[in-house]
């Protein structure tokens, strides 16, 4: 069991639903988040290339977080989940450090938060609720272990990129492109 | 080109740029590696057994030792945002973090360097001028001596003396705990920074050495700065001057490896190589920070007369003025996708 992501660049049209979702799922307090977009243009006028895409925690297999938090709170539950435990977590910051994707913030309460990909919904058999609500469905969830599963399928159908792979944390996000 | 645009992040808690350490940090990195310059001096001279010669290093500048550890570890507090739960720290020894091993050899060595303060300390009293304020908390501990016309203090209770015997007894031993306990406090301040792979200004393995020589040579500046025997200045003086030189090589070499290496490595050259770091880093930190007192030094060691309080500033400024920048720079260089 090995929970991914996969995001159609082609089909996103940046209209952040999936930001709003997650912060109405997760309770996430005012003026933080856990989901955002990035429009990347690439290229010079007139040869231009525009990229879309919602970035969150990539749940990566070689998980930096985990490595550098000094009590343990940042864990991997299974499935390959990053999680924070509020009551070990320090605050101190040496995840948010160590996270190549700025994917974490410190909570108005003190403690580090960051995407769970919705592990509650998950164990219910539902569809993280960024995914549920995408209004394009240009996102996909499932067990990358399954070679039957949707995101297998569109992995080896489709071509696709992770970020910043040259980092080393084998995140398990990818987008098609 | 590239241009990344983040929408969606109409959030003003996000920010672009990731700044969640700041000077506190700084100043715990600068505090914690002056601690370990002057115990692993104060150690060094003990196991030589030039405590005669070289006193200042062994019984005045350790006062400076739990005073900065203890100063610094404040700052480190107040930099948590979870405070109420900083205990969790002391529940796990996590290896693969140094800030979790950095903790537990803090709460080793803070203790440690009290004591070592404790046992000179009825050397170095009579030395200073009490008749003010300190007496009445000094009687706490001590009793006052006037047997032998000068002014002594005895300790009060006898527990104390025994303890006191049993550790100048048995100083060397400790002199090589404090040693170890000291680099790994040194190297850890450094290690602290170049953990984080996410990082590439910090994630350089020159980090460590050079926070421990910078810790090193701001060490030896305070003891300059404190000695009034010329002998042990002169000593201080050189081994500073020493330091420095395999500082600027560390520093060269960091900078080389940047430039030859990947990508991302080359962009973080980049901002001290023409880019926003560039004159803060050569001119205030390599050029005040370093050249200057290294100049100074060299004329001291050929015969001309030098305040050695300016020396003392001007490298105790560039180490902390150092890791202002690493701190900084650090958090504004990241991946790019």
């Amino acid at each position: 069991m090995r929970y991914g992501m996969v995001i159609d660049t082609l089909k996103c049209v940046g209209c952040t639903d999936c930001v709003v979702a997650c912060q109405t799922e997760n309770n996430v307090p005012l003026g933080y988040a856990r989901d955002w977009v990035s429009e990347a243009v690439i290229g010079t006028y007139p040869e231009l290339h525009l990229e879309i895409r919602t970035e969150r925690c990539n749940h990566c297999d070689d998980t930096p977080c985990v490595r550098t938090c000094p009590t343990g709170a940042s864990h991997v539950i299974e499935g390959g989940i990053v999680k924070v435990t509020p009551n070990e977590c320090i605050g101190c910051a040496a995840c948010i450090e160590s996270c190549p994707y700025d994917a974490r913030f410190v909570h108005p309460e003190g403690y580090v938060d960051k995407c769970t990909f919705c592990d509650h919904r998950v164990a219910n058999g539902q569809d993280p609720a960024c995914v549920s609500v995408c209004p394009t469905y240009c996102m996909h969830f499932g067990d990358l272990d399954d070679p039957n599963s949707e995101v297998s399928k569109l992995l080896s159908t489709r071509q696709s990129k992770v970020l910043a792979p040259e980092a080393g944390t084998k995140p398990q996000i990818f987008y098609l492109i | 080109m590239e241009e990344i645009i983040t929408s969606g992040r109409n959030i003003p808690h996000i920010d672009p740029i990731l700044d969640i350490w700041g000077l506190p940090i700084s100043l715990y990195l600068f505090l914690g590696g002056l601690a370990a310059g002057i115990t692993i001096f104060a150690s060094v001279v003990t196991i030589l057994k030039r405590e005669q010669q070289y006193s200042t290093a062994v019984k005045i500048a350790p006062i400076i030792t739990p005073i900065a550890l203890a100063v610094g570890l404040f700052f480190l507090l107040i930099d948590l945002h979870h405070i109420l739960y900083a205990w969790q720290l002391f529940t796990t020894i996590r290896l693969e973090s140094p800030m979790s091993w950095g903790a537990w050899t803090l709460l080793v060595i803070t203790p440690l360097s009290i004591v070592w303060v404790a046992m000179y300390l009825k050397d170095i009293l009579p030395t200073f001028d009490f008749s003010g304020c300190c007496s009445g908390i000094l009687k706490l501990l001590f009793v006052e001596n006037n047997s032998d016309e000068k002014l002594n203090w005895e300790w009060k209770y006898s527990f104390l003396v025994d303890f006191e015997k049993f550790m100048l007894d048995n100083k060397r031993v400790f002199a090589w705990i404090m040693l170890v306990l000291g680099i790994v406090v040194g190297v850890y301040t450094g290690i602290l920074l170049s953990a984080f792979n996410a990082r590439p200004l910090w994630n350089t393995e020159i980090l460590g050495p050079l926070f421990l020589v910078s810790g090193l040579s701001t060490g030896a500046a305070a003891i300059m700065w404190l000695s009034n025997d010329h002998n042990e200045i002169k000593m201080f003086s050189k081994i500073d001057l020493f330091l420095i030189l395999i500082e600027l090589f560390l520093i060269v070499h960091m900078m080389m490896g940047f430039v030859a290496g990947p990508e991302i490595k080359a962009y973080a050259a980049g901002f001290f190589l023409g880019g926003e770091f560039t004159a803060v880093f050569w001119v205030l930190f390599v050029g005040l920070g370093l050249v200057i007192p290294l100049l100074l030094e060299t004329m001291e060691l050929i015969g001309r007369k030098i305040p050695i309080g300016i020396v003392a500033f001007l490298i105790l400024a560039g180490g902390l003025l150092f890791r202002i920048i690493m701190v900084d720079a650090g958090q504004v260089i990241r991946y790019l996708y």
